[in-house]
């Protein structure tokens, strides 16, 4: 006998319970954040200390970086639409938006390395070249690493997916992981803001 | 209603070999059990970094001492504090809020025990990987074994050019993975205690240790990353030639010292407050009397999360920041002694007119409050910017934060580590040995850093591997090592204490304190399960209510 119960007759109150998996993701998303504002304070506090050229103004291009955020951007829209169709039951539907969100994810990466070999083939400008090169490819590698695990994690969803594994009652799960990602992309806008408008 | 039939720790293990026990052990998920092996190997741990310290100590015994060479003596400091900080505090405090939180909070286990599991995991691999150095880190240079660049490896000295080897990397890659594991803990804890409340327990019903523990995740959340994030960009210099923190190519000593000190001085808090959480659950049932001001309390620990998170640069006064910075955190630091204070007032608020009990965790819990306020009033002294111009680096900051380490974090530990022992292991701690073992060890810890505040005051610097004759510093380090001795002596009484108890303790029972919190409410230990029902609790002291059910505490909460 373990029961403590005495309270037989007692109205209980209500209790506030958040979801499990959400409060544990917003924990998660929480010290990822403060890993990049880290960073984000690096560069920040390195901004126009570079011993030696090239300097951020000289070398960065916005045409490309503006194509890239918009890709990045839209795909959170098109994952709020997959988790939608799934938790309606459109399971085919909601593979087709899952799928243009990873192929726009694709196109982010795709797009950042296209720039950081331009970078380096062009203007010479390699992580140890100075600390523009040190916080820069930090920086925005850190949030290529993210871009990536959210990659992974979505094209696991789609995989296991379109072998059947996935249904209307997965869409708390499906939902969280469109959480991440909402969150490699809402980074991406501080890392943009970071670079690409304070830091040039 | 609560009658005492025993689960042994593992049901029908008894029958099992060795080899399945111990993989029993290796795979579990139960957060009792990877509770019980964080506070094990934590011990385990908790007696190498004092082989180290006491190692430092004969050195310094007598002027101009010739023990150790002063290479190994800035590995065994390095060695000593790092290991006291990340592989005794971190896993000994998580590991006993792992233990206790889900049955405080009449949960089945944690919110997510396989994550749980692997938490300990990333700990005891970040644990051997920095030890591991000792063998492993004169890579191909010959040059270096363990770390040794303090326990805060200062900028510029852990760039490549003076800190050849691979010993910096070790410390990085050890504290890194042990870091991911105590955040991954971190966010259980706190989702444990947020979702997995039983029915009845509101926010305010909430032991307050478990209150402590919200906080102390938090913090864990918000800090252990920018250390992470630091040692990745040191990692980056380091392998890759990058320049965060080397000072030729423009590169800020002075960064690092910010990111480390954002993580540095919130740890502190990070290991004091689970202590303030035991001291919270200990004093009330050893004075027989309801926790004085508990939703004060609460304000305390919350404001004193915040304010945490705005002091760190007090470590750099001696740096040359402006009088502006100088000022700012001058007066947060002065401001969070505040909250603590007022902790200090509740906890003697509890126990005046208490009928109170003196064993083992009280006496650890009556010694705290005195121990951690002369701590606290060394650090207000040092809060202010000219009296750390005067003793930044000296002795005094060494006694300092020993006051408030050991007193507040340690004794911490032990006394709880007496009053939850009958729970999780059935069977109670000798107090005889127990009360033995206290006063030694409050002997030996006052001899050991009391006189570490004069040796410092009189200039003794610390991190220096000797000291001239003649400079007045003898007597006071002569005094600070045979402190060590005594200190020794009482933690070898404790592990015998703990050997025999588990042999020959009296058995405890479900409640042998007459406590009243939910743990008390299953058996000593508990069955895997934890409840056999699930509890339905009433007011902050469940099991007041049940032993008095003529006036129980829901009658007069909201009356404070």
């Amino acid at each position: 006998m373990t029961s403590v119960s005495t309270l037989a007759g007692t109205a209980l109150p209500e209790l506030w319970r958040p979801s499990r998996g959400k409060t544990g993701m917003v924990c998660l998303i929480a010290a990822e954040s403060c890993i990049f504002l880290t960073f984000v304070v690096a560069y920040l506090f390195y901004i126009g200390k570079s011993a030696t050229g090239p300097q951020p103004a000289q070398v960065l291009e916005l045409g490309l970086v503006i194509v890239n955020s918009i890709a990045l951007i839209s795909s959170s829209f098109t994952a709020i639409a997959a988790v939608r169709m799934l938790e309606r039951g459109e399971q085919k539907k909601c593979w087709m938006w899952l799928a243009i969100t990873i192929a726009l994810g694709a196109f982010f990466v795709g797009g950042t390395i296209w720039e950081w070999s331009g970078l380096m083939s062009d203007h010479a400008l390699y992580p140890t070249t100075n600390l523009f090169g040190t916080t820069f490819y930090s920086l925005v590698g850190l949030h290529l690493f993210h871009v990536i695990v959210g990659l992974v994690l979505l094209s696991t969803v789609l995989v296991l997916g379109l072998l059947g594994c996935v249904k209307s009652r997965h869409t708390n799960a499906f939902d969280l992981v469109s959480w991440y990602w909402h969150f490699v992309d809402a980074i991406w806008v501080v890392v943009f803001l970071t670079v690409y408008v304070i830091g040039r | 209603m609560t009658t005492a039939h025993h689960h042994p720790i593992v049901p029908a293990e008894v029958s099992q070999t060795l080899g399945a026990r111990l993989h029993g052990w290796a795979v579990t998920v139960d957060h009792k059990r990877l509770g019980i092996l964080y506070v094990c190997f934590g011990l385990v741990f908790f007696v190498i970094g004092g082989i180290e310290a006491a190692m430092m100590r004969a050195q310094l015994a007598q002027a101009a001492g010739k023990i150790v060479d002063p290479a190994t003596f800035n590995q065994l400091f390095t060695m000593h504090g790092t290991t006291m900080v990340f592989l005794v505090g971190m896993p000994v405090l998580l590991g006993m809020a792992n233990y206790l939180i889900p049955l405080m909070v009449g949960a089945r286990d944690m919110a997510f025990p396989r994550l749980n599991a692997f938490g300990l995991w990333l700990f005891l691999f970040g644990a051997a990987l920095l030890y591991y150095s000792y063998i492993g880190a004169q890579g191909l240079y010959g040059t270096s074994a363990a770390p040794d660049v303090g326990w805060f490896a200062y900028a510029p000295l852990t760039n490549k050019t003076f800190s050849p080897g691979n010993s910096t990397d070790y410390w990085i890659l050890g504290i890194m993975v042990s870091g991911f594991g105590s955040i991954t803990t971190a966010i259980n804890l706190l989702v444990t205690i947020l979702v997995m409340r039983c029915p009845g327990m509101t926010l305010m019903r909430l032991p307050l240790m478990a209150w402590m523990m919200i906080v102390v995740s938090v913090l864990v959340i918000i800090a252990i990353p920018v250390l992470t994030g630091a040692q990745i960009m040191l990692l980056l210099d380091r392998s890759l030639g990058m320049h965060f923190f080397d000072t030729q190519n423009g590169g800020s000593s002075v960064l690092w010292q910010h990111l480390f000190w954002f993580f540095g001085h919130p740890e502190v808090y990070i290991l004091v407050l689970p202590a303030f959480g035991f001291f919270s659950e200990i004093i009330p049932v050893f004075s027989r009397k309801v926790i004085f001001g508990y939703p004060l309390m609460v304000a305390a620990t919350v404001s004193i999360g915040f304010i945490s998170l705005s002091v760190w640069a007090h470590h750099m006064f001696a740096i040359g920041m402006s009088p502006a910075l100088n000022s700012f955190f001058a007066a947060s630091t002065l401001l969070i002694a505040v909250p603590t204070g007022i902790k200090i007032f509740n906890w003697m608020g509890t126990m005046v007119g208490g009928r109170i009990i003196f064993a083992t965790p009280m006496l650890f819990a009556t010694a705290f409050l005195g121990i951690f306020t002369f701590g606290g009033l060394t650090g207000v002294m040092l809060a202010l910017v000219p009296v750390t111009w005067q003793l930044s680096d000296s002795y005094f900051v060494v006694g300092h934060f020993h006051y408030v380490l050991f007193g507040g974090t340690v004794f911490g530990i032990f006394s709880a580590f007496f009053y939850w022992f009958p729970k999780a292991t059935g069977r109670m701690l000798c107090e005889r040995l127990g009360t033995w073992f206290f006063w030694l060890l409050f002997a030996g810890f006052n001899l050991t850093f009391f006189p570490m505040h004069i040796s410092g005051i009189l200039g003794m610097p610390r991190r220096i591997y000797m000291y001239q004759p003649d400079r007045g510093l003898e007597l006071w380090n002569m005094l600070s090592s045979l402190g060590v001795v005594l200190q020794g002596v009482a933690v070898a009484l404790f592990i015998w204490n703990v050997i025999r108890s588990l042999r020959k303790g009296k058995i405890a029972g479900n409640d042998p304190w007459d406590a009243w919190t939910l743990e008390w409410a299953t058996t000593s230990p508990p069955p895997e399960w934890n409840f056999d029902q699930v509890p339905t609790v009433g007011s902050a002291r469940p099991l007041w209510d049940i032993k008095n059910p003529t006036d129980p505490d829901s009658n007069h909460e909201g009356s404070i």
